[in-house]
């Protein structure tokens, strides 16, 4: 099945508190209905929250898989995986964040239920101070709603190191 | 409120503490509201093992601090665009500044915008977010 992300007016309030966040039209929809948009909109970075709802999302740990993370000990980065569990389980925490940019095309509203289609961008390669090579990768991601309008258009940008990029 | 074109000049600054010795507790929170629950953010232990220095708060969690500082100055709904570098690593005890400077005010098929430099700093003045955004004003 296709991945979709159902907008809800609870999940944008969890969201917008975690960004530490107060302002009602993100919660309070007698309040929205006073304000410009007219209804509970969503923060302008919620789209991200998208991974909740992508099957393959590689940073979830997955119901009987294996995760990198700590339980007893630190596994993950090199660790080697249990031989039944050899696909699966996250990326081990290599790749970085470079960049993310979004473009928006309407408000993102509860009730919308998202879906979209990912292409890759360019690749480049650079000489990092700290890390070593940098390997940078782009993605664009057209998010639309129930109705296939456009309504966000996300190009990330993640980055490879070749050592942990700690800052000096 | 929105912005109105004719309050706004090029050079101009607004700037909002986006947060305060940033705890662990949030870097959490951000990581159960978004879905990212990579390790790296979270778990001190694997972050140590993978060569950090310890957890460190996720990229997007830093955009998400510094978009809230645009929605309370451009207004609801107002941002047609928002863009940003992740420059440096953010750690708990972090206190951020997010800072929007007015870079241009113009017009595109009869709608008013501003386009804005976006930057998010430490309080030693390090910058962890770098960017743009564009927003309706009227």
């Amino acid at each position: 099945m296709a991945d979709r992300f159902p907008i809800e007016a609870g999940h944008i309030l969890l969201f917008a508190r975690s960004v530490g966040d107060a302002n009602p039209i993100y919660y309070d929809e007698e309040y929205a209905k006073t304000t410009e948009p007219g209804q509970i909109i969503a923060p302008p970075t919620f789209v991200q929250a998208s991974a909740q709802f992508t099957e393959d999302y590689g940073l979830r740990p997955k119901i009987d898989q294996w995760w990198f993370g700590s339980g007893k000990e630190p596994r993950g980065s090199g660790a080697p995986k249990p031989p039944e569990q050899e696909s699966g389980g996250g990326s081990g925490g290599g790749g970085l964040h470079a960049e993310q940019h979004y473009e928006y095309h309407r408000p993102l509203t509860p009730g919308m239920v998202l879906h979209w289609e990912r292409e890759p961008g360019e690749t480049w390669e650079r000489e990092g101070r700290r890390a070593g090579k940098l390997i940078f990768s782009e993605s664009i991601t057209k998010y639309y709603d129930q109705d296939d309008n456009l309504v966000i258009t996300a190009r990330s940008v993640g980055v490879r190191t070749e050592r942990p990029a700690t800052q000096g | 409120m929105a912005l109105k074109a004719s309050d706004l000049s090029v050079g101009q600054v607004h700037e909002e503490q986006v947060c305060y010795d940033l705890s662990r507790t949030q870097i959490v929170q951000y990581a159960g509201s978004s879905g990212d629950y990579n390790p790296l953010h979270t778990d001190e232990i694997f972050a140590k093992a993978a060569g950090y220095p310890g957890a460190f708060a996720h990229g997007m969690l830093t955009m998400g601090l510094t978009g809230k500082m645009l929605t309370n100055w451009v207004g609801d709904g107002r941002l047609t665009k928002f863009g940003v570098r992740f420059v440096s690593q953010v750690f708990p005890g972090d206190t951020l500044t997010s800072k929007a400077t007015v870079k241009e005010i113009r017009e595109e098929d009869g709608q008013k915008l501003v386009d804005l430099e976006v930057e998010t700093v430490k309080e030693d003045g390090t910058a962890v977010a770098t960017g743009h955004a564009t927003a309706r004003v009227d």
